[in-house]
């Protein structure tokens, strides 16, 4: 059965014809070879950039009802009647870092306007969605300590840290 | 007897080296002025006869020469502008200082740079505009057009590179926002930002990267289609002139130079 096979396709294909599919699949597999690589090659592998976890010191640094602003690493710590909490900085719109306007009581962006309550809820747009509010927990140290790359539910009980 | 300069010009162009370069020779007969485009590398991309009237201004107001111009200066102020620019994030924003108040005639290197790619941006619109309402674009030459789109990305793409190299303010956050558009882009939109960038967010990555895009990829790209584009403008025909279009071709495109409908 096999070699039947076998047979069919070799009658049909001259010598000239074998070697030029043959030349084009090597060449294609090549093609396709040389794209994964370099694909591979532009994606940085090791990232120089800032840790997603920061350490935003003592919480007896930010008073109660206060709204502090980490412009270097783009968080709010927002220490409420609930407790601490910490929301992303950078609006959900196109990535500016919005801030803290204490006289209207609002989070606002610089770039497009978009206006944000200090719990993340969008007031209006153009931002599509509310500010994320990020992991807070306080360490053996007893610092405040911020993971920017979890975000976790808006005012939800665990999303508070008490101290 | 004195001899006059054009005297002189023509025994140079009778000497051994000149006519080891120039191929085409000397005098002034049709053919020979038709050889000496044609056989030039850099000419014989362009038609061999052109129409007097195509070369008036009226014809195309020279918008795509002028575009051309703008590219040339670009080329020739950007190259210098290298070589006091590290493409680093510690440096970048205190060699553009530099530019701008220390180096000599820096500031009028970098001025002239970047009025020349606003003009090159006004330009390839205008030229576009132009091309559009003269119909230019039409049969044959609609392929013509399609690399006219990808030379205009291109233009808006170096544009786009360059605003980060000053690295500033401005520069940053604009960046922060375009890449972000570039997120938008359904399923693959993080990974192009991310490949964009070479990070998750504007840095040290991402300014090398659009100073490489900007001063190695997108040019060679660009002087590529460009070389493209004027082969394209002899193949199809040279300069579009309604009047001497085939009659197949006119009756096709569907209007006279009048502006009436062809019978």
């Amino acid at each position: 059965m096999a070699e039947e096979k076998k047979g069919e396709l070799g009658s049909d294909l001259t010598r000239r014809q074998f070697f030029t599919k043959l030349g084009l699949g090597s060449l294609s597999i090549a093609a396709v070879g040389t794209a994964a690589f370099s694909y591979q090659y532009l994606e940085p592998n090791v990232l120089y950039e800032p840790s997603p976890v920061v350490n935003a010191g003592k919480p007896d640094r930010y008073p109660l009802d206060s709204v502090t602003l980490d412009v270097n690493n783009g968080i709010y710590i927002i220490h409420s009647q609930e407790g601490y909490f910490s929301l992303s900085a950078v609006c959900t719109h196109l990535g500016c870092l919005t801030a803290w306007k204490q006289e209207l009581g609002i989070i606002a962006c610089p770039c497009h306007g978009s206006k944000f309550e200090t719990n993340g809820k969008k007031i209006e747009g153009p931002a599509p969605k509310p500010l994320p509010w990020k992991r807070v927990w306080i360490n053996d140290d007893g610092d405040v300590l911020v993971d920017r790359s979890t975000d976790v539910p808006a005012l939800a009980r665990d999303s508070f840290v008490r101290v | 007897m004195a001899k006059t300069v054009d005297q002189y010009f023509d025994e140079l162009q009778q000497t051994r080296v000149w006519r080891s370069i120039f191929r085409s020779g000397t005098g002034s007969s049709t053919l020979k002025r038709a050889l000496a485009i044609q056989q030039n590398v850099f000419l014989h991309l362009f038609s061999t006869k052109v129409r007097t009237r195509m070369l008036s201004f009226s014809a195309t107001w020279y918008l795509g020469t002028l575009t051309l111009g703008t590219f040339l200066i670009l080329v020739a102020t950007g190259i210098p502008l290298m070589l006091y620019y590290h493409p680093s994030a510690p440096q970048a924003y205190a060699d553009t200082k530099d530019l701008q108040f220390v180096v000599s005639s820096g500031m009028f290197l970098r001025n002239l740079h970047r009025w020349s790619a606003h003009a090159m941006v006004f330009l390839v619109f205008a030229h576009m505009f132009k091309v559009f309402y003269r119909g230019a674009y039409r049969t044959p030459r609609e392929f013509n057009w399609v690399i006219g789109v990808v030379l205009l990305l291109i233009t808006l793409l170096l544009s786009y590179t360059g605003y980060l190299l000053p690295w500033d303010q401005l520069a940053y956050w604009a960046i922060t926002v375009g890449s972000n558009i570039a997120s938008a882009v359904p399923v693959i939109g993080d990974k192009i930002h991310f490949l964009l960038l070479g990070g998750h967010a504007v840095n040290a990555n991402a300014l090398l990267r659009f100073y490489v895009l900007h001063c190695m990829i997108l040019p060679l790209t660009a002087m590529f289609f460009v070389a493209i584009h004027f082969w394209r403008i002899r193949k199809d025909g040279g300069l579009y002139n309604h009047d001497s279009e085939p009659a197949t071709i006119r009756a096709k495109n569907g209007r006279t130079s009048s502006g009436k409908e062809a019978k």
